[in-house]
């Protein structure tokens, strides 16, 4: 039934709108003309470079959600996923610095150890829940604090090369262990972006990231187990669930790919982990698990909107308009996509009964 | 004049996708009387209730209440108007007292704060007028079901009620409260409350009712007095068919044992033995009933069986082998299934589509699973399959489980144990709910189950079911087995005075 996909397209929208005009109302306040200030954005948002720019920055809030949304489907709130991908990218990023494989073999070994350092990291929160009875919100907030002192010690003391630069980094990355840049793709199909901006093979990592969530919650076993115990707990129980280990399993699960979210910047563009390093990546995987709705097409619609808001702020600053309106869209849009989904479901599933009542109609006349 | 009826439902028309759910219904209440409505699962009881309690908007007809026609909104209207409703399945937090789930969403207050004290006074003055015994601190989760319901009806009361609606009140009471639960509702109508209540059970609707409104297939098929009818003319005008009975006594119980159950005890962790040293056998093509009055331990017994508890003392062994230590999981899978008492709670998930309800406690084996996948092709036609052989009345297999009447909600999980064919089957309750038609099909592939040879262990609150189906029959009295009883020599008063410990004084 197209219904089923009405929705998820409908609802967005909406509160789409909404947020731009609520934005709107606030830019008025500080005497900017809103349509001038939306029509730079989405000029500047939509060349070639800016389009590269969004797909990049969209990547790791995508694998950020991917780690959210698995803890979502069982009731799992992790808001760890930053400290996860925190702890994980300084130690795979050294660990890519200081051996020498072939590029297949090297890569792996740098994504294997962000994922394992993740899993642990998720492991923890998830032991924590079911020995002691912890609840996973406090112990991953706590453990983020953790991990970003951890990630500085380790760093200062253990993972960085001397060097006479400002920040403190860890050995570069050699060619094998860099992800390729998708620009001679582009420039096949006649894309030729200014020096500076390049699409990341880290895109394929992703994609192949959003089919495995899809085929996990969806398709396998696990996932109804997963998504049996975020229903109905005590069925899922009697159905032959193991509540503990479903909770550590899931925070091990999303604790792994959490500890992707930073690999896109280490393998794809600083070649190690500087102490500069991007943050708040994992909270905001959780407005863009919000925003697509756990979903993994959703997820990644959610991704490159907030990717696209990132990039297109950017020109704000230049037309002397502050840029934190952007944070606000952003978050009027995940909180009104939540809300407008709940009323166009309701509008929608009046309308199907109306018609369904015709049919049945008919039908009941008959039998 | 005639004073104007308590309620007065003209032409109630409510279509849900792919089914009517009611078409055309007429519904009079006079002020005072104790109405009752009886129909088959689906034929649009709850609906027509949900209706007068403004939790569902009728596509078409009127309503009228104490002689007004009115449109009611949303429960908050109904409520404002006198008229309170305990839902078919009941609603109360496990987490606050007993205090606290009644006062919960109509708080009183004096100055800005809730006013536990006078909600108190006032709990404890209704529950003596009306015979409600309950204590105000206990918490949701340790309240028996009997209670629960006390609960649910004082939330009422409390709220005002003059008109009350019990959805299915009788169906998991056992006979002693059932009596309880009428000597309320006597003294509430004698009060001037007018009391509208469901029920499948034709006995207690004779022995209580005023008048009755019979519904069949989303209609009104009439409205008699009790005195005009018997059971049996109610059974026929409700389905049109005789009043079935559960007797069985050609034997089928064989020397195998499926189910050896030996010293099972589970202590609390205050120390409070709630199973005592239980053993029993269940043998292949055997029904071995359990008795009790709810609340004497039968859910842990089930729980433990399963492995969702863990036992303190005993073991177990299924076809000869030890598993005691299994996790629950490895029992489903070789061959432990279970109807659990409260649908809801442990049987279903609402929220999702019918073919994954099926798939419920049999996700990792054929024809739900294939490896570490889910079937979805398999799942699906097995739930065609369940929906067909068991009668449950749906649009198809992707409607969520709550488009499901109660009984047919019942029905589909019923059919799901039964199918998987399980060495032993835990059934709880496994009629409850459910209308008497679909109750003689449920016995009929009960027996047919224990004749191929299934184990069966039931639990039920219904008398005449247990002593019916029973080959053994035990009773449960505070955690412990006290009796054995040959059910062909049992009358559901003699097995009342054992349930209620009764009949063990005496003897000792
Ligand atoms: N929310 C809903 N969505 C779709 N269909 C529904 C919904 N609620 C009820 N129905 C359908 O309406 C019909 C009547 O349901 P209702 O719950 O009123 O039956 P009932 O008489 O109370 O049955 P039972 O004795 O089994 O409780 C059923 O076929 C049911 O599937
Ligand atoms: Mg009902």
């Amino acid at each position: 039934m197209n219904n089923k996909w009405l929705v998820p397209i409908v609802a967005p929208a909406v509160a789409l709108v909404f947020a731009f005009a609520v934005a709107a109302l606030a830019l008025l306040l500080v005497d900017v003309n809103p349509l001038d200030a939306y029509q730079s954005m989405w000029e500047f948002g939509t060349t070639t470079e800016s389009l590269i720019s969004t797909v990049t920055r969209a990547l790791p809030l995508y694998v950020s959600a991917l780690a959210v949304a698995v803890g979502f489907k069982m009731g799992l709130f992790n808001i760890g996923v930053e400290g996860q991908y925190l702890i994980a990218a300084p130690i795979a990023a050294w660990v890519g610095g200081v051996v020498d494989l072939p590029a297949p073999l090297h890569i792996g070994l740098v994504l294997v150890t962000a994922i394992t350092v993740g899993a642990i990291w998720g492991w923890i929160p998830g032991e924590l829940k079911v020995r002691r009875g912890v609840h996973e919100v406090i112990s991953t907030i706590m453990l983020n604090f953790i991990a970003i002192g951890l990630g500085a010690y380790l760093l200062i003391n253990f993972l960085q090369e001397e060097s006479d630069s400002l920040t403190v980094a860890t050995p570069l990355i050699g060619d094998s262990g860099r992800l390729p840049s998708l620009n001679p793709v582009l420039e096949f199909f006649g894309i030729e972006p200014r020096a500076g901006f390049e699409l990341g093979s880290f895109l394929f990592i992703a994609i192949i990231l959003g089919v495995i969530f899809h085929l996990l919650v969806t398709r396998s076993r696990f996932g109804f187990d997963l998504r049996a115990s975020g229903v109905n707990a005590p069925a899922a129980r009697a159905s032959g669930v193991d509540p503990n280990k479903m909770i550590v399993r899931t925070m091990v699960i999303s604790g792994a790919i959490a500890g992707l979210v930073g690999m896109e910047r280490v393998l794809g563009f600083f070649h190690q982990y500087t102490s500069d390093f991007p943050r708040l990546l994992g909270f905001n995987g959780i407005a863009v698990a919000l925003l697509g709705r756990n979903h993994p097409v959703g997820m990644a619609f959610g991704a490159l909107l907030f990717g696209f808001m990132d990039r297109s702020a950017l020109i704000l600053d230049l037309e002397g308009v502050p840029r934190e309106i952007v944070t606000i869209i952003q978050g009027i849009v995940v909180l009104a996509v939540v809300i407008a989904y709940e009323v166009i479901a309701r509008i929608l599933q009046r309308r199907a009964v109306k018609a369904a009542a015709a049919a049945t109609g008919e039908l009941a006349e008959a039998t | 004049m005639d004073q104007a009826p308590a309620v007065e439902l003209r032409g109630i028309t409510k279509r849900y996708p792919g089914v009517i759910a009611n078409q055309g219904v007429e519904l009079t209440v006079m002020l005072g009387d104790v109405h009752a409505v009886v129909g088959e699962n689906g034929a649009g009881k709850s609906t027509l209730m949900k209706t007068l309690y403004g939790m569902v908007q009728p596509d078409e007809g009127s309503i009228k209440v104490n002689g007004e026609e009115l449109k009611l909104k949303s429960p908050k209207d109904a409520i404002d108007l006198g008229i309170g409703m305990v839902h078919q399945h009941f609603m109360l937090a496990d987490n606050l007292t007993v205090l606290e789930n009644i006062v919960l969403g109509s708080e009183p207050t004096s100055r800005m704060q809730i006013d536990f004290a006078g909600a108190r006074k006032r709990i404890l003055e209704l529950g003596d007028t009306y015979g409600l015994v309950l204590d105000p601190d206990t918490l949701g989760e340790n309240l028996s079901v009997g209670e629960r319901q006390r609960v649910e009806i004082i939330k009422v009361l409390f709220r005002g009620a003059k008109i009350l609606i019990l959805d299915e009140p009788t169906a998991v009471l056992v006979p002693q409260e059932v009596e309880e639960l009428f000597g309320s509702i006597q003294e509430l109508t004698d009060e001037g409350h007018t009391v509208i209540f469901i029920s499948h059970k034709l006995d207690e609707v004779l022995a209580i009712s005023d008048q009755i409104t019979v519904m069949r297939g989303g209609r009104t098929v009439g409205s008699v007095s009790p005195d005009e009818v018997d059971a049996k003319q109610l059974a026929e005008l409700m389905i049109g068919s005789e009043l079935p009975s559960p007797e069985t006594r050609e034997s089928t119980v064989t020397e195998v044992v499926a189910l050896h159950v030996r010293n099972l005890g589970i202590t609390d962790p205050t120390g409070r033995a709630v199973l005592d040293d239980i053993s029993f056998d269940i043998h292949e093509g055997e029904i071995v009933g359990v008795a009790g009055v709810e609340g004497n331990g039968q859910a842990q017994l089930v729980d433990a069986l399963l492995g969702i508890v863990p036992i303190t003392t005993g073991s177990l062994e299924l076809a000869g082998k030890d598993i005691t230590g299994w996790p629950s999981r490895e029992r489903r899978e070789r061959g432990i299934g279970l109807i659990p008492e409260d649908r809801h709670r442990q049987g279903l998930l609402l929220p999702s589509p019918l073919w994954e309800n099926a798939a419920l406690g049999h996700q990792t084996v054929e024809p739900y699973a294939t490896g570490l996948w889910i079937d979805r092709a398999g799942a699906r036609k097995q739930t065609a399959e369940i929906i067909e052989t068991y009668n449950v009345k749906t649009p198809g297999v992707d409607v969520p489980a709550t488009a499901l009447s109660g009984g047919n909600q019942q029905k589909l999980v019923v059919g799901r144990e039964i199918m998987a064919d399980p060495e032993v089957l835990v059934a709880a309750q496994p009629t409850r709910g459910i209308d008497i038609g679909a109750q003689a099909d449920i016995w009929e592939e009960l027996k047919k189950a224990r004749a191929s040879g299934m184990g069966i262990l039931l639990l039920s609150a219904d008398l005449e079911e247990l002593i019916g189906l029973s080959d053994t029959l035990h009773v449960i009295f505070r955690g412990k087995f006290v009796a054995e009883l040959d059910p062909k020599q049992l009358t559901p008063e003699i097995l009342g005075s054992y349930m209620t410990g009764a009949a063990l004084d005496e003897a000792s």
